[in-house]
């Protein structure tokens, strides 16, 4: 039996496991598919604070994981399989083992969302991609374009700009979302082009098994065009990681899990972390801030269970 | 470091080793700075325990072997490709938990 589980080993999940083992509360982490979150894929992160030039997303990651694990956190790979929130003690199962806790923080965070063309799910692996710093480098010399208006479709733009010809982002609006300081240095790129108001009707050649071109439509003018490319990076936003706790917890329309008064669930002793319940902010700092939130949740809601709960049962 | 068990594939021996193989072989692509491909390292090598003797499983790095990530128009990794008869029957890209992997490999043995 556990005192806490948190799912998940993004900045959420591993400041959670941070507190929970500081509070002497030997956390278990189990990491899931995406081990360390969406900072494994970035390359410098300028707004973490207390480094001033920037760290490297997964350098970060790698001392939040040592600095928890110093702490008594245990942190096992695996992916969770099936959650049961109805009965206290919870049950968690991963593929190789199933576990009991008396209190969960679920930091499960949000994968790349896709356009949803046939095409794009045929070509991804042959052109398509979701990750800039995974994938760019095949595109050496080659024109590329990235779809997406915000932060996260900037960074790639810019990253990609280091091996491709061309860069096109393709926005499906007229101006962009992306924090002015990411713009500017967007705009500023000589090697970055721009497809304004424009949406992605289909991506080519399905039949070669590799991607030629785009087709591009206007949503103002109503013009379709092709664009010849290597590449198409899709960086339009993310969806949360929740399918796990359907009909066990309450979401929002969008599937993020609803939180109250910090960061408990529907459900008691169980909360939640990170961009699993934050479509707002979304930043590291603030899924870590909420990670640090949860773990002092559960800590209360342990203090005020009765000793004996739960105590007499063994995990398996 | 890879488990013994998973073989080194590379432009050189891909044709013997895997077109012509009698098993079905899983091939991972992947490259030393790929953050994703090193973390489905492990489940690649316990694969390779779990299948001994039925299923080859192989690494191809696509620095160092350009010509069959050129021919398969691999752009994306990790990538796992299962091959059976010289032909490619699954495919995965990104990635993918063990059970998963599993279930897509005992279609084929």
């Amino acid at each position: 039996m556990r005192n806490v589980i948190i799912i998940g080993s993004g900045p959420a999940g591993l400041t959670a496991a941070l507190y929970a083992s500081r509070a002497n509360l030997q956390p278990l982490v189990i990491e899931g598919l995406e081990a360390g979150g969406q900072l494994m894929l970035t390359t410098l992160v300028e707004n973490w604070p207390g480094f001033r030039d920037g760290i490297m997303g997964p350098d970060l990651m790698a001392e939040m994981r040592t600095q928890a694990e110093r702490f008594g956190a245990e942190i096992i790979r695996g992916n969770v399989a099936k959650v049961h929130l109805s009965n206290h003690p919870f049950t968690v199962t991963t593929s190789d083992n199933s576990y009991q806790c008396r209190s969960l923080i679920i930091a499960t965070g949000a994968s790349a969302r896709l356009l949803g063309l046939p095409s794009e799910r045929k070509l991804m692996g042959h052109g398509v991609s979701t990750c800039a710093t995974c994938d760019g480098y095949f595109f050496r010399g080659k024109p590329i374009a990235v779809v997406g208006g915000g932060d996260s479709a900037m960074e790639e733009a810019i990253f990609l700009t280091k091996f491709a010809s061309k860069v096109t982002v393709v926005h499906r609006r007229g101006t962009l979302r992306a924090s002015k300081i990411m713009q500017d240095k967007a705009l500023a790129n000589p090697k970055i082009a721009w497809e304004w108001n424009s949406e992605v009707e289909d991506i080519n050649d399905t039949a070669q098994g590799a991607v030629t071109s785009m087709v591009l439509r206007n949503n103002v003018t109503g013009d379709q065009k092709e664009l010849p490319v290597d590449g198409v990076f899709v960086a339009i936003g993310h969806t949360p990681n929740t399918s796990l706790f359907k009909g066990q917890i309450e979401m929002d329309a969008n599937g993020y899990i609803c939180t109250h008064t910090g960061t408990r669930t529907s459900v008691p002793g169980v909360f939640a972390a990170g961009d699993v319940q934050d479509h707002v902010y979304r930043q590291a700092v603030t899924a870590a801030g909420s990670g640090c939130m949860a773990a002092i949740d559960a800590e209360k809601y342990l203090e005020g269970l009765p000793q004996h709960l739960g105590e007499a049962q063994m995990s398996a | 470091m890879a488990s013994e068990k998973v073989q080194t594939l590379t432009d050189t021996n891909f044709d013997d080793s895997v077109i012509k193989a009698n098993n079905p072989v899983l091939v991972d692509f992947w490259a030393e700075w790929c953050g994703p491909c090193r973390r489905l390292a492990p489940t690649v090598d316990e694969l390779a325990t779990d299948y001994d003797g039925r299923v080859v499983i192989g690494k191809l790095n696509v620095d160092e072997n350009p010509n069959v990530a050129f021919r398969y128009s691999i752009r994306g990794i990790p990538t796992l490709l299962l091959f059976k008869g010289g032909q490619i029957v699954e495919q995965v890209v990104g990635l993918a938990d063990k059970d998963a992997l599993k279930k897509l490999i005992d279609k084929h043995v």
